[in-house]
């Protein structure tokens, strides 16, 4: 490769550097309410690097669920426990073991993924939603009905654990 | 076309913010973003491997809508978890929370 960029990778690193710094974000700010919207920053970011993949159905789940719902709960979650020293000290002493934890996982990742050849496609054709109804319909019906019964189990379970005494 | 590994790279630096995040963070909310992150980014390599394999076997899709699915549980039940333990003891800090510990 090498000389002029195309279009699709300068999109590709302004969306990367959008995602990456939403997540520095995240883990870095002492305030929790700008590090949830950090997240969704992050995580909308990320359904952008999806359309790059030619994933929309990933794309439009990630803004959805995340955005609309994980997000939604988080913060719902921050407002009720908003104690009287929440803000400052986020982080706690073992914060310089974090850092070397994480360079050092980025490094070897980093070299896994750079030192193995990959076969890639001359263009990528993407995934239909026809394609991914037809496969999560047949061959992916009971895992498909499985996860289903989780999100039953956690919904109950999260109503039981959190529910006043009394009620 | 961006290069398979330059997806990866960025997946490994999302991963690695996240287990920073899990590691440095007391308070279990910020705790729970960064484990978001490093499921996101679980995610993003899933969604880049079906994308630049074969078109016709596309198996990190559906567990990249897995992925999400579980993700979405943990959430609801990791923040009801967390509700509870601050009705409990006015906290949300996870080294403040060791009543087992003696």
């Amino acid at each position: 490769m090498g000389g002029a960029l195309t279009v699709e990778q300068v999109v590709f690193y302004l969306i990367s550097a959008v995602v990456i710094g939403s997540a520095v974000g995240v883990v870095a700010l002492n305030n929790v309410v700008y590090s949830a919207l950090f997240l969704v920053a992050a995580l909308v970011a990320t359904a952008g690097l999806y359309i790059i993949l030619r994933v929309e159905f990933i794309a439009l789940v990630q803004v959805l669920l995340y955005a609309g719902g994980v997000i939604v709960l988080l913060l719902f979650a921050l407002m009720m426990t908003r104690g009287r020293d929440v803000p400052h000290q986020l982080s706690g002493a073992q914060q310089p073991f974090a850092v070397v934890a994480g360079v050092a996982l980025f490094v070897v990742l980093a070299a896994a993924a750079l030192a193995t050849s990959w076969t890639q496609p001359e263009v990528l054709t993407g995934v239909s939603f026809e394609a991914i109804g037809q496969s999560l319909f047949s061959t992916w019906a009971i895992p498909f009905e499985i996860a289903s019964l989780v999100l039953l189990v956690a919904l109950i379970g999260a109503v039981v654990i959190a529910r006043q005494e009394g009620d | 076309m961006v290069p398979l590994e330059h997806f990866l790279v960025v997946s490994a630096l999302l991963f690695s913010i996240g287990v920073y995040g899990v590691l440095a963070r007391r308070n279990a909310i910020t705790i729970l973003m960064a484990v978001e992150l490093m499921l996101n980014a679980v995610t993003l390599n899933f969604v880049a491997f079906a994308s630049y394999g074969d078109p016709d076997r596309f198996t990190g899709v559906i567990f990249a809508i897995f992925v999400v699915t579980v993700a979405a549980a943990e959430a609801g039940l990791a923040l009801a978890i967390v509700l509870r333990v601050f009705r409990n003891l006015k906290t949300s800090n996870v080294d403040e929370v060791d009543s087992l510990k003696w």
